[in-house]
Parts: C-alpha cells; sequence; structure tokens
C-alpha cells in the first residue's frame, strides 16, 4: 500500500506541474458543453420554402399563408414555373418547394380530394424528414380547417380521433435536456482514454519506463498508480460539467448523483483501462492519439448520442455491446432525465463491470516489465 | 570485500533478434566488490547483455545467475538486489531533487524514516542540499547524472549496473562521477559499468572488451596493455576493434 501511496503522490505532482492539465481540466468541458450542446441541435427553425402556385386560389394561398404564419417557415419567394424555383433549392435559399397544380381548388370542391408536390432537399435526410413531419402536421390541420368551413361540414362530422400526446422525462422536447447528458458522457471519456493513456506512453518516450521496470515494483500497484489519479479528475470534470448543465440549461436532474458516480467510476474503469491498454501497444503520444482518436469517432457515433441506437441494423447494435460509451451513454441520460436506480441500469452496470475487468486485466497482463 | 564469491555467473548467453544475434555465446563471471567494465563499440551489444542481466529482457539461451538468482524464473528477486542506471536519462525532469529521492526510495519499500535519513545524507554528500527543492530539469547533466547514481543505490543493492552513465559530460566531470562509484564499491557493492570512453576503463579492476556481439578480451587494464603491447586501454581498444574488423 505505501509503494502505490509514493506513486500517486508522484503522478498528482506531475499531473498539476504540467502547464496544459488545468486547461484541460476546466476549460474543455466549459466548452463543450457551451459549444456543442447549442451545435447538435436537431430542432428546426427557419425552414424556407419557394412557392410555385399555378391554381392561385382561395385555398392554395390560404396554405402558404399558414405556413408563414406558423413559427418554422418563412417564405423565401413566390415564383412563376417550377426551374425558377428550382434556383432556391440549388443556392440553398430555400429549403423545400411547394407546387400548386392549376385547377387544385376545383377539383378539391368537384372531388373531395386534390393533389400536390412537394420537393425538399433531402441532402440532409433527418433534417428533410423533420421538416416533412412539421409540415405534414400543417398541413393536416389545414385539411380540417377546410372541411369545416370551405366545404361547410359541421365541425362535430370533421372530428375524428383527437391526439393530446403527453411526453414524459422531456415534456417540452428541449433537445437541450437531451444533448447535455450526452456530452458529459464524451466529455468523461475523452478524459479518461487520453490522459491515461498519454501518460503512460510519455514514460515509455522519455524512457523512465525502463527504471521503473527494474525495480521490484509489482505491475498492478503501477497500474493502479496511472488509474487512480484519472478516475479523481476524471469524476471531478463530472461534477463540474453537471454544475455547468444546472447553471446554464437548467438540465434538470431527477436522479440520485450517487447512482450517476457509481455509474461513472464504473464506465471510468474501462475507459482508463482502454488508454492504458492502448498506451502498452503504443510507443509515441502520436500514436495513442490516432488511435484514440479512431476508437472515440466509433464510440461517439454509436453510442446513440445523436441517433437512437435502436434504430441501427441489427449487427451494428450487436457490435455496440463492445461499444463501452453505449452503456453510459443510455445510463446517464436515464439516471438524470428518468431517474432510474442501479436495479432499473442492471444491464448497463454489470456489462460494465465485466468490461472494465477485462480492459484493466489486458492492460496489466499487456504491461510486461520484460521483453 | 571478498573477491572470491561469484556475484554475477554468465555461461553462453545469446541474444538473437530474428537471424542477428546481438549477443553471441557470452561467458564471463564478476567478483563481488569488483568494478567490472564492459567495453565495446556503439552496437556492440553492450546494453542488450546488461538488460537481460537486469531482468529487463529475455536471453535467447544460456545460464545467467545474477546475486544468485536464474535470471529466467527470478527476475523481480533479482531487481531487489541490483540498482540500474541507464544512458537514456532515468529521472524525472519535472520532479524535484527530492521528490527524485523520495519517489525512488519509495517504491524500493524504504522505511520513512531511514527515507528521511538516507535523502539528507546523499544531499549532503553531492553538495545538492541548496537544490533540494529545484526541478531535474534546472539542474547541470553532471550533477544529475551523479544524483541518478546515488539513486540508482538508495536500497543498498548488491550490484549496481551502469549503462553508459557518463555520456555527454567532459573527463573532469566524469572523474568526480566515478569517486562516487569507487565509494560505493568499497561500501562492498559491485559495480557493473559499459563505456565507451578508454579513460574509464583505466579505473576498472578488471575489463572486457566486446566486437559485433562477441567478448573477444577479458582481464584487468595492467594485463591487457601487457598482452596486446600498448601504452593506454585507448590503443588495446583500437587494435582489438581493428583485428575484427
Amino acid at each position: 500500500m505505501r509503494i502505490i501511496f509514493y506513486i500517486l503522490k508522484k503522478e498528482f505532482k506531475q499531473i498539476f506541474r504540467n502547464k496544459m492539465m488545468i486547461p484541460i481540466i476546466f476549460v474543455m468541458p466549459i466548452f463543450q458543453m457551451l459549444l456543442l450542446v447549442y451545435a447538435a441541435t436537431f430542432e428546426m427553425k427557419n425552414i424556407d420554402f419557394a412557392v410555385v402556385d399555378y391554381d392561385n386560389s382561395k385555398v392554395s394561398r390560404g396554405l402558404v399563408q399558414k405556413l408563414s404564419n406558423s413559427p418554422f417557415f418563412n417564405i423565401a419567394a413566390y415564383e412563376k414555373n417550377i426551374d425558377a424555383a428550382e434556383e432556391y433549392l440549388l443556392h440553398d435559399e430555400a429549403d423545400l418547394i411547394l407546387i400548386f397544380p392549376a385547377n387544385f381548388e376545383t377539383k378539391l370542391v368537384k372531388e373531395n380530394k386534390s393533389e400536390m408536390q412537394i420537393i425538399i432537399n433531402a441532402i440532409n435526410g433527418t433534417v428533410a424528414g423533420i421538416s416533412q413531419g412539421y409540415l405534414s402536421q400543417i398541413l393536416a390541420e389545414y385539411n380540417k380547417e377546410i372541411i369545416v368551413d370551405f366545404l361547410n361540414f359541421e365541425p362535430s362530422l370533421a372530428s375524428t380521433i383527437q391526439i393530446k400526446p403527453r411526453f414524459w422525462y422531456n415534456p417540452e422536447l428541449n433537445y437541450k435536456v437531451y444533448m447535455v447528458p450526452g456530452i458529459l458522457a464524451v466529455l468523461v471519456t475523452v478524459i479518461g482514454m487520453f490522459l491515461s493513456g498519454l501518460n503512460l506512453v510519455r514514460e515509455k518516450e522519455l524512457g523512465t519506463i525502463e527504471q521503473i521496470n527494474v525495480t521490484p515494483i509489482k505491475k498492478h500497484h503501477f497500474i493502479i498508480g496511472k488509474l487512480v489519479p484519472f478516475l479523481i479528475i476524471g469524476l471531478f470534470d463530472l461534477a463540474f460539467g453537471l454544475f455547468i448543465a444546472k447553471l446554464v440549461f437548467d438540465i434538470p436532474m431527477v436522479g440520485s448523483f450517487v447512482t450517476l458516480f457509481i455509474m461513472a467510476s464504473v464506465y471510468l474503469f474501462v475507459v482508463l483501462g482502454a488508454g492504458l491498454l492502448v498506451s502498452t501497444f503504443a510507443d509515441t503520444q502520436q500514436q495513442v492519439m490516432f488511435i484514440g482518436y479512431f476508437l472515440m469517432i466509433v464510440f461517439i457515433l454509436m453510442s446513440g448520442i445523436f441517433t437512437p441506437t435502436e434504430s441501427m441494423p441489427i449487427w451494428a447494435q450487436k457490435l455496440n455491446l463492445l461499444n463501452p460509451m453505449y452503456y453510459f451513454m443510455s445510463s446517464i441520460r436515464m439516471i438524470l432525465l428518468k431517474g432510474s436506480s442501479l436495479v432499473d441500469l442492471q444491464f448497463q452496470l454489470y456489462s460494465l463491470i465485466v468490461y472494465g475487468i477485462v480492459m484493466i486485466s489486458l492492460a496489466v497482463w499487456k504491461y510486461k516489465k520484460v521483453n | 570485500m571478498n573477491q572470491s564469491i561469484n556475484i554475477i555467473e554468465v555461461e553462453g548467453l545469446s541474444k538473437k533478434f530474428g537471424d542477428f544475434y546481438a549477443n553471441d555465446n557470452l561467458n564471463f563471471v564478476v567478483k563481488q566488490g569488483e568494478i567490472f567494465g564492459f567495453l565495446g563499440a556503439n552496437g556492440a551489444g553492450k546494453t542488450t547483455a546488461i538488460r537481460i542481466l537486469c531482468g529487463l529482457s529475455k536471453p535467447t539461451s544460456g545460464k545467467i545467475k545474477v546475486a544468485n538468482f536464474d535470471v529466467y524464473k527470478q527476475t523481480e528477486e533479482i531487481k531487489k538486489n541490483i540498482g540500474y542506471m541507464s544512458q537514456k536519462f532515468s529521472l524525472y525532469e519535472d520532479l524535484t531533487v527530492e521528490e527524485n529521492i523520495e519517489f525512488y526510495g519509495g517504491i524500493y519499500g524504504l522505511k520513512r524514516k531511514v527515507l528521511k535519513e538516507k535523502t539528507n545524507e546523499l544531499l549532503k554528500k553531492l553538495k545538492l542540499e541548496d537544490k533540494r527543492a529545484k526541478l531535474i530539469k534546472e539542474i547541470p547533466l553532471g550533477w544529475k547524472q551523479r544524483l541518478a547514481f546515488s539513486i540508482a543505490i538508495i536500497h543498498e543493492p548488491k550490484i549496481v549496473f551502469l549503462d553508459e552513465p557518463t555520456g555527454g559530460v567532459d573527463p573532469v566531470t566524469r572523474r568526480h562521477f566515478w569517486d562516487l562509484i569507487y565509494e560505493a564499491a568499497q561500501e562492498g557493492i559491485t559495480i557493473f559499468v559499459t563505456t565507451h570512453y578508454m579513460d574509464e576503463a583505466e579505473y576498472c579492476d578488471r575489463v572486457s572488451i566486446m566486437v559485433a556481439g562477441k567478448i573477444i578480451a577479458l582481464d584487468t587494464p595492467d594485463g591487457l596493455k601487457k598482452t596486446y603491447k600498448s601504452q593506454n586501454m585507448n590503443e588495446v581498444f583500437l587494435q582489438l576493434a581493428r583485428t575484427e574488423e
């Protein structure tokens, strides 16, 4: 135990003597939270649309009016023909085009149905899908209004089943509530994986590892000495990030912090272990950075931070079982937003424990004092 | 000092990297308390051999005992009984003089009280008392080397391995370093030192000369000079290195 104490003392001194460390610990969370949370938004405002109205009727004008009255849609242009309107799409000045054919209204009155065309810029499929969703909602509403006052139906006849959804855990569908815990998970991962990995490989670069290897120090003492400081820094940064989340975004924190920090500690053991494992293979800090980045991007994109993991193909979902971030991403959201307990998170907890044991054992095993 | 006890026994040590023999059938013994010089040009295989003796690397073949422990199975026992100082600098540049002593003393398991005494004694001996709170990167190379050596023997090992300990310093600074070596040898610590400075070779009790992975001569400096009819070790070395080429 005394040996671990000496190692920890040395590590902490070196960490805090490193000029880059304090900025990394304090500035990184602030930047990530303030920048990424705003940038990673799915909310659509300001969808610009161009209109080609060959009908120029009360119904067509009414719909355009209704759209531009909504907070989501802005009218970009009225054009005489489709080619002219398409220019707006090409120049990115409009996101979609509405085309009303001639006789749009007449047909509606005579046949009780009519058709129009909507062209959506779908370079980003998600954005296109969301735009279309908003549009459909407004169209449906408009449809009902037409039935009532244009075709002189009784309102009661027009009423269908009313759906009044109530959204739990994020009642206002505020994307920040969803994204902030995600960004916190990324933060913990970056701190854990890079700092631990870079630290060990630095000793290799400087040659001090040789001096350590020639001492009777136990492998696991050495690895513990490399893990614990970054575990503490990782947890500290999580607390700091949560503080910013409350202060700036007023994110609901329903669950228990004890639960969250237990999950975070277990998770940190996994990423720290991964970082150390990478550094036992690598010879330079550059190599650690490259491998680290590669893993990070895969971990983040597959973790479900942006897209629900359930909608990934089955093979990707299976692969995701190897992604430690996948477990923590769902855990942190469930704890903060739903107040889930460790019992609810059994699957994540046990998976991460097993994962952590495997990672750290591999790191200890791979770290050879003799070659 | 007991010159009759073998502290290092090497029989047929070979180390192969692929098809290349870095060490080719080395045979020698080192006596307890001896200053044993391990000479050779750059790339002759000195570092490979020293790493094997320290338990940092496994030999391909051979029977090797260090402090009576087997290098295949008892590397951890060996490590308790040896000190090591390598050409690549092994002190932490971002820790102070005192913190380096404390760290290495600590991981060798010295008791807190002993460590404190040792630290003071060592700082006094090296005249570094007023530099104890200075970072290693702020002190001159010669002092770093003397400090590294003192730290390498802080746990009072039976043998200390020095791998080109005095690289990059002038002969006067080297001489100061050797004063420390003699002092350690007086206390009974066996010194195993690699070098390619021939003035250092003169300071050794016995010297082995390695060329291309093989030991081609092993004797006292005077013996070698007599055998090769040379004035000094430099001439001996040049003759031997040349004949091999």
